[in-house]
Order: C-alpha cells, then structure tokens, then sequence
C-alpha cells in the first residue's frame, strides 16, 4: 500500500516537473519577448528622435519665415493644461473621496457612487471628447480653449483621483481615527490631522498618474483645446496664466506630435517630440516611485 | 449599590443598548464611584467593551446603534440633547486594548490633544508632554528620543505613550479596554501600577479578563454577562463572597 502510493508520488512528481520546466520556458520566453520590444521600441525612438532634438526645438516657437521648427508653445500648452487640470480636479477628487470614506453614512449610495467612478475610469477617452465639445466648448460656451481642455481632463482624470485617493484613505488604520476622536478631536480635526497625513502618499502617487495621463491624453484636447502649433501670447504673470487659459488653444505635445506625423509627415519632428513624451513619462514614473517610498515619514 | 459614602461620577440608569436586532446592554444600572479603580469582568461578548464605550460615547461611531436609558456624568445626561460630545471625551478619556500611537514623534502623539483643544504655545505644550509622560511613568525612557517616532517604541512603551497621551489634556476619568492583554507581564506590572497612583486623580475604569488583576488593584467590581450587569460591589467582598452563584462560577474559573 505504502509503495503503491510512493510509485503513485514519483509518477506525479516527474510528471509535474516536466509540466513546471515548460510552463517556465514559456514565462521567460515571453518576458523575454516583451523586453525585446520594449527595448526596441524605445531604442527606435531615441534613435529617430534624438538627432533632430536641439535646444532651439525645445525652446523656440516655430517660424516658416525664419525657417525655425520650434516646440516651445506645445510644451507651455502642456503645461497649463496639467496645472489648470491639477487645480480643479484635486480639491473635487480628494474631496469626494473624503467625504465617501470617512462621512457618508448611507453604504447603498456609497456602492453606488463608487460603482460609478470605477465605470468612469474604464470609459474610453474619447467618449470624454465628445462631452467636452459639447458642455464646455458649446453649452458653457468656453470655445475651443485650453480651459475647455481641463475641463474634460478633470471629467476624465476625476475617478482616478477619487479611487486612489479612497484607496489610500481605506489603508488608514481605524484605530488612528478611535484614537483623534477620544481625545475629543472632531470629524474634520481628525481627518485633517491624522487620516490625511498617513495617506499623503498614495494621494500624490493617484496625482502624479493622473498627470500621466494628462500629458499622454491627445483625442480629448484635439476636439476640446484645438490644434494650433503657436501660442499668441505667454507672458510670466499670474493674470497672464488665467487670460491664456480662456483665450488661447493650441495644441499639446501629444497633439503636437500628431500634427507632425500626419498633418505634415514630418517624422523627424514627430520621433523629436516622442522622445519628449519619453522623457515626461519617465520622469513621472520616478517621482510616482518616490512618492511612494519616501513620503511615509514614519 | 455601593458604599453610600463614595461620591459617584459617572451612574447610568436603566441604559439598554442595541446593535441592529443585538441587544447588547441589558437594564443597566450602576455607581461609579470617584477617586476609584473600578474593572469590568465577564467572559467575552458580554458587553464589556460595549458598557464602557457608552461612557464616552465612542459607540456613536457605529452605524445602527440605538441606545435607551440614561448615563449620567456628574449629574448630567451625557446623551442630552446640549451635550458637545467633544468636551465630554476631554473629560473621559479612553485607552484602547492595542497601543494606537499615532505615526508622528512621541511629542507630537502627547501634544495632539492639548492642541486639538487650541493650546499652541510651545512652553505651555513642553510643560504638558513633560508632565504627562512623567505622569506615565515613561519619562526617563524617552525624554533623549521625544522627536523620534512613536512606532519604534516597544509594545508596552507605546501602550504607556497612549495613557500619557489620554492624560495630557487632563481627563477626569480614564477608561481602559484591556489595555494590558497584549502586554508581557513586567509592563502589566508597570501600568497596573501607573493606574493605582493614577486613582488620587482620576477615576479609572477598566475592563479586563485577567481575574487576578482585578483583585490586585480594583476598588470595586462589575460582573457582567450576556449583557447584563449580574454583580457590583466591592472587589476584595465579591471575591471572597460573591452575591451570585453565577459571579462565583466566573471569578472560580468554572466558565468564561
Ligand atoms: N460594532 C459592533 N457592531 C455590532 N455588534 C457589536 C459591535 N461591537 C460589539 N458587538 C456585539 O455586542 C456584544 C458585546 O460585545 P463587546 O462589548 O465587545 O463584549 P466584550 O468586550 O465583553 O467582549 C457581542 O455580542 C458583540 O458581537
Ligand atoms: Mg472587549
């Protein structure tokens, strides 16, 4: 009986090795795939881009006179379109998650809300185009604007920022907020005080992905902040910011790089603001990382 | 119920509380006294925690709660209509079964009371965390390190942290949930001496499974069981000659 079983055992046992020696080909054949083309991928795009970038692409304004090729007004459209973005949605999304976590008292409502927001992230961006045209550009009648702009991005970075922000709330031990509100704190206090602080990090971590997709996003600022490759006007002062915000449209670095590639088929430029974008999205990818790790004082 | 000449502080009268359809706290009736050690025993789910979080109103917190009769604090209904739940939980001040020191420095943790209740000036505050922490018996441990976060403390360390933390803004009556079942025996030993030189200030009131605690340093004793408020009187009477047979069965060990 005792050896039935132990021949019974071996069997299995060799079987199963030779199913787990091929099942871990497999894995590393396709992680080895995915790093072939990630580092193909990214390669193609310095090598393409990286001849054709220069400090005067980055920081001049492009001029069929003068014959200079310039970035500058999408970079500064990029730019007001994060912080407008920023600026709205983190007060609304932060919010919102604050008061589903630690005040709403009616569980049914709260599903639902967050039912809701999880629908929302899954929405396809354009869809958020599409909205953007016509509350923001038409119905609120902001035109074709950078504002019109934000306005979407904050419709569609809104559930980002309220699911990690509740993510990172929903870490907080409850027995921080037993511990604030015996010793008399009131609600507010002890969010304020104590809930926030520990779950700074993953607010700023949910704010910088946000920023991510603010800054790789293209169809919604398409339809939403237009596609102009000069800026009018970009002045230093606070009042400026806010007038150009209204009056001006133009098109982002995603728009930008759209513009080149199939507007004017000018690849060199297009690879030039890829690697940009690159650079961008790796940048975050790092502060996302830090924020994370070092954020947590204690 | 008890001796008539003890002054009581907190009394509840006829106090029933509900969790949805769980009738938790049974026609409670009890006098505390002041100045005093006061333990709850009884076997788990009886209502202990229940009883003492009514005092401070801390069961506010859970959804469905209902609650009927009263509790007085001084004479006062502390469920009134007028009643500013924050100034109450100044006056009653609450310790938890597991140490929750929050994630800031061990000065930060003792001044977050005072300065949730507007002290700010910085001598004002080092006098509180000074006097609370010696009140604590943790001084001498952690006066080099106050800058230091409370979470590198040692279990019975951070469980010291938090009555000095409930101490600086200077309760009337602390309420203690088992406050040492997660601690090894010479920090027991340290906060159940902390909490007989806390009583000729404050009133203490602790629920605890540990008999032998109870008899060591309590004034009087409450026997609760299946919510409801079976024995009170005092300690060293009801342990030598409990009232009811079913008081004797729990504090002998024959169930809970
Ligand atoms: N937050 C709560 N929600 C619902 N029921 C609870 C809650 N807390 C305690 N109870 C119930 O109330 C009864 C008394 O619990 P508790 O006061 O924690 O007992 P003890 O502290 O004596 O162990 C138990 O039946 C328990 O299940
Ligand atoms: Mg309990």
């Amino acid at each position: 009986m005792d050896r039935e079983q132990m021949s019974i055992c071996c069997g299995l046992s060799r079987r199963r090795r030779a199913y787990d020696l091929s099942m871990r080909s497999l894995l590393y054949a396709s992680a080895a795939v995915i790093c072939a083309l990630l580092v193909f991928l990214i390669g193609y795009i310095l090598f393409r881009g990286i001849p054709h970038l220069s400090w005067q692409f980055l920081s001049s304004e492009e001029s069929v006179i003068k014959g200079i090729e310039g970035i500058l007004p999408a970079l500064i459209n990029t730019l007001y379109v994060v912080i407008a973005t920023l600026i709205i949605v983190l007060p609304l999304g932060v919010g919102s998650a604050i008061y589903l976590t630690e005040y709403a008292s009616n569980r049914k409502l709260v599903s639902a809300i967050e039912f809701a927001t999880e629908t929302l992230a899954g929405m396809p961006s354009i869809i958020f185009a599409l909205v953007g045209v016509i509350v923001f550009c038409e119905f609120a009648g902001l035109g074709t604007s950078l504002l019109a702009g934000a306005f979407s991005l904050v419709m569609m970075t809104l559930p980002t920022i309220i699911r990690t922000t509740q993510e990172s709330l929903k870490t907080v031990p409850q027995s921080y907020r037993e511990g604030s509100l015996a010793l008399g704190g009131g609600k507010w206090h002890m969010v304020r005080t104590v809930v926030l602080p520990s779950s700074v990090d993953g607010i700023v971590t949910g704010c910088i992905l946000a920023v991510g997709r603010i800054v790789g996003e293209s169809a919604v600022l398409m339809f939403t902040a237009g596609m102009g490759m000069r800026l009018a006007k970009y002045g230093h002062s606070f009042g400026q910011f806010f007038e150009n915000l209204f009056d001006s449209s133009g098109a982002t670095l995603t728009v930008a790089l759209y513009n080149y590639a199939k507007e004017r088929a000018d690849f060199e430029s297009a690879f030039a603001v890829a690697v940009v974008l690159l650079a961008i999205a790796f940048v975050i990818n790092i502060a996302a990382k830090l924020a994370g790790s070092k954020l947590k004082k204690h | 119920m008890c001796d008539n000449s003890e002054k009581t502080i907190i009394q509840s009268k006829k106090l029933n509380l509900y969790y949805g359809e769980n009738h938790a706290l049974k026609d409670i009736d009890i006098e505390i006294p002041v100045n005093r050690i006061t333990a709850l025993i009884g076997p788990s789910g009886c209502g202990k925690s229940t009883f003492l979080k009514t005092l401070n109103r801390m069961n506010d917190l859970v959804p469905g709660v209902k609650i009927d009769g009263q509790v007085l604090y001084r004479g006062e209904d502390i469920y009134g209509r007028e009643v500013d739940v924050t100034s109450l939980r100044r006056q009653i001040g609450m310790v938890f079964q597991k140490a929750n020191p929050f994630p800031m420095s061990i000065y930060d943790n003792i001044a977050y009371g005072p300065r949730t209740h507007g002290i700010r000036s910085r001598a004002r505050l080092d006098e509180i965390v000074e006097r609370s922490l010696r009140d604590a018996a943790i001084w001498e441990e952690v006066k080099d390190r106050l800058n230091k976060s409370a979470l590198g403390l040692s279990g019975g360390q951070q469980q010291r942290i938090c009555i000095a933390r409930a101490l600086a803004v200077e309760p009337q009556v602390l309420l203690m949930d088992e406050s040492t079942s997660a601690l090894d025996p010479i920090s027991t030993s340290k906060i159940e001496e902390l909490a007989m030189e806390l009583k000729n200030r404050y009133t203490v009131i602790m629920v605890t499974h540990n008999m032998q605690q109870a008899l060591r340093i309590s004034d009087y004793t409450a026997f609760f069981l299946l919510g409801e408020l079976v024995e009170f009187g005092d300690t060293q009477t009801m342990f030598s000659k409990p009232g009811d047979k079913r008081t004797e069965a729990y504090i002998t060990g024959r169930f809970g």
